[in-house]
């Protein structure tokens, strides 16, 4: 298992580096002036411009550039916002819980529903609830997700009134972060209001981000259950006289659910790219929002340090979700 | 003494592949409604201009934000209603089906091209052809697709052409991963080697001899490909970065209209519905495509 886990992150190696030059690269072609960019509309004399261009090592040739930033990134300095001028890792460790607390919310929406919904449908193949649940699911699964949240936002905040419409909380409640997942710090302050407030604000953008995981797991729980359920130890399991009950907990499940737990993981990397819409509409102060406006206000270095720290996440997720599989399947290992 | 063997009747004569595509295919209703409503869809385009009552851009300055014709404030001449500055919500619906459509196909065709010359490089030659192109392919999929698209538009600068270039190499990683993962499972098969002893060269090998082999696959993902290319374009429209207005490309009618949605919530769900039939089509018939396509499943 050992040499399995290293061989793994070996193979990352590569990729990560290419990562790291793709983020880099990406950056030096977009359109305009990086200095220009900060100086804003008061623009900047030539000679400032001169000294600000030494300063952030602008003047040195492309490769050089790439082993300082490279350099930096690995000391755990990714860089100054050209916006805020604060660290770009301090603004990231301050945005990422609000995205993490949606897409475990979405998630948690997305298994508890998915699931479920999968094993009958496949315990009751052909019959009404399969045909109507794999409808559903398509459904979601061919949904425009910014469309979807409009549509929430005009059922249950314009008509019914019953979410906010956007944010994270209610601005009447200032709480000092302590976790940075807003349902945990109200919960941990005792402000049972602010915590009612937090879970309003929460519930239409997690039902949004976790449609499409939904409508995933929903197929794929029941394909990978039809499957079980043909096999021969499940057959056997009915002959021996065991409750239908039993066969399904017991034997088909527990082997239904180990792809299952694969397309979980794979999600996550989904969720995080899917959070960049549901974080648009809804306002949601987390990394999706931020990557998208630091692109309209060309902070390059946002940009360049988000997509890197973006894509690291997802890698690193992967790699579990694959180690994970490795565990519970040993089949995996041995090829 | 010799019994006499009847010649048996065969009935059944031998049956044409794509007839049999076809009858796994239309077994399944759902693909037969997609297919359906796709061919609608396509009809729609290309007559647009003689199906849709109005040209999508005029605007009438007395009917603005007008809702569908059945509301009470309503007006008979626009059946669904007009957006904030009095164009006809159908008719630009009507003509966006050719925007839709049209990117869909090209950004399929696109990643198509490339994925498959990619993945049929790296499985047929292996070694270091494989390594390299395949970890810039992880390296694509790497980032969550929808931003480096955003990143590339930003780069390539905003509009239709240049999300549809994004799109497409988003998503052409998964064509390469699929095309060089069916390469490499029938490049030691015996029909491969038989053509090869008979002279065949590689480029011969692999687009004639072998590819059309792995087609299956193949026509699947590009069907989910299509479907994702109309819902990632659209949401870079929504964003601002894909066709910029006053195109009638259904997600950026949606961004126009999203500051209306409390006061005309009907400018918001015709063209967000027209997205969702659509791809809902064109995944039902990538479902019917796996079933009728995939023989693992055909024979259970």
């Amino acid at each position: 298992m050992l040499n399995f886990v290293l061989r793994r992150i070996a193979l990352l190696i590569p990729t990560i580096i290419g990562i790291s030059i793709c983020a880099f690269a990406f950056v030096r072609v977009l359109p305009g002036d990086p200095i220009l960019a900060m100086a804003g509309q008061h623009g900047v004399s030539p000679e400032r411009y001169e000294v600000l261009r030494e300063q952030f090592g602008y003047n040195l040739p492309i490769w050089q550039q790439y082993f300082n930033y490279l350099g930096s990134v690995l000391q755990g300095n990714f860089g100054n916002s050209l916006a805020t001028k604060r660290p770009v890792i301090t603004e990231f460790m301050t945005l990422f819980p609000a995205t993490v607390e949606l897409a475990f919310c979405a998630l948690f929406f997305a298994v508890i529903i998915g699931i479920p919904a999968g094993i009958f449908a496949a315990i009751k193949r052909g019959s009404w609830f399969d045909q109507a649940a794999m409808g559903v699911a398509l459904t979601g699964y061919s949904m425009p997700i910014f469309w979807w949240g409009l549509l929430l936002i005009i059922f249950f905040s314009g008509y019914l009134g019953w979410t906010p419409v956007s944010g994270r909380i209610a601005l009447s409640f200032f709480l000092r972060p302590i976790t940075g997942f807003m349902l945990i710090d109200t919960l941990l302050y005792g402000n049972w209001p602010a915590f009612v407030s937090a879970l309003r604000h929460l519930i239409l953008p997690a039902i949004v981000l976790g449609t499409i995981p939904l409508a995933v797991i929903a197929r794929q729980t029941r394909s990978a259950m039809l499957e079980v359920l043909g096999e021969d130890y499940v057959r056997t399991a009915k002959a021996k006289g065991m409750s239908p009950r039993r066969v399904v907990n017991v034997h088909a499940l527990r082997n239904a659910l180990i792809p299952v737990i694969t397309t979980i993981g794979l999600q996550i990397g989904l969720l995080l790219g899917g959070a960049i819409l549901t974080e648009t509409i809804f306002t949601w102060p987390g990394i999706g929002k931020w990557m998208i406006d630091s692109i309209f206000k060309r902070d390059y270095v946002v940009v360049q340090s988000g997509l890197l720290i973006i894509a690291l996440i997802v890698m690193a997720v992967n790699l579990i979700v694959d180690l994970l599989y490795a565990l519970i399947n040993p089949r995996i290992r041995v090829k | 003494m010799t019994i006499p063997v009847e010649p048996v009747a065969t009935t059944t004569k031998p049956i044409s592949g794509l007839r049999e595509f076809w009858y796994y295919f239309s077994v399944n209703r759902g693909a037969l409604i997609g297919l359906t409503v796709f061919a609608i869809l396509v009809l729609m385009a290309i007559f647009a201009p003689l199906i849709a009552p109005y040209s999508p851009d005029i605007q009438y300055r007395d009917a603005l934000l007008k809702p569908p014709s059945w509301d009470i404030n309503g007006d008979p001449r626009f059946f669904l209603g007009t957006d904030p500055v009095g164009r006809d919500i159908l008719s630009r619906l009507i003509h966006g089906a050719r925007y839709s459509l049209f990117i869909g196909f090209f950004v399929v065709v696109g990643a198509l091209f490339v994925g498959v010359i990619l993945g049929a490089l790296a499985g047929y030659f292996g070694g270091w052809v494989d390594v390299v192109i395949m970890r810039i392919m992880d390296i694509i999929l790497a980032f969550p697709s929808l931003l480096l698209a955003l990143v590339l538009v930003a780069i390539l600068g905003p509009g239709l052409f240049n999300a549809m270039i994004a799109i497409a190499i988003v998503l052409q990683p998964h064509f390469a991963r699929l095309v060089r993962a069916a390469v490499m499972a029938e490049k030691n098969r015996e029909y491969v080697t038989a053509a090869k002893l008979s002279g065949a060269g590689h480029l011969r090998l692999m687009l004639v001899t072998i590819l059309p082999n792995c087609l299956g696959p193949i026509i699947v993902q590009a069907t989910l490909s299509f479907s994702n290319a109309i819902l990632d374009a659209a949401a870079l429209g929504f964003l601002g970065m894909g066709a910029q207005p006053p195109t009638p490309e259904w997600g950026t009618m949606l961004a126009t209209a999203r500051e209306f949605i409390l006061k005309a919530p009907w400018v918001v769900t015709f063209p967000g519905l027209a997205i969702l039939i659509t791809v809902l089509a064109i995944n039902l018939i990538g479902d019917g495509l796996r079933d009728a396509l995939d023989p693992k499943l055909k024979r259970s």
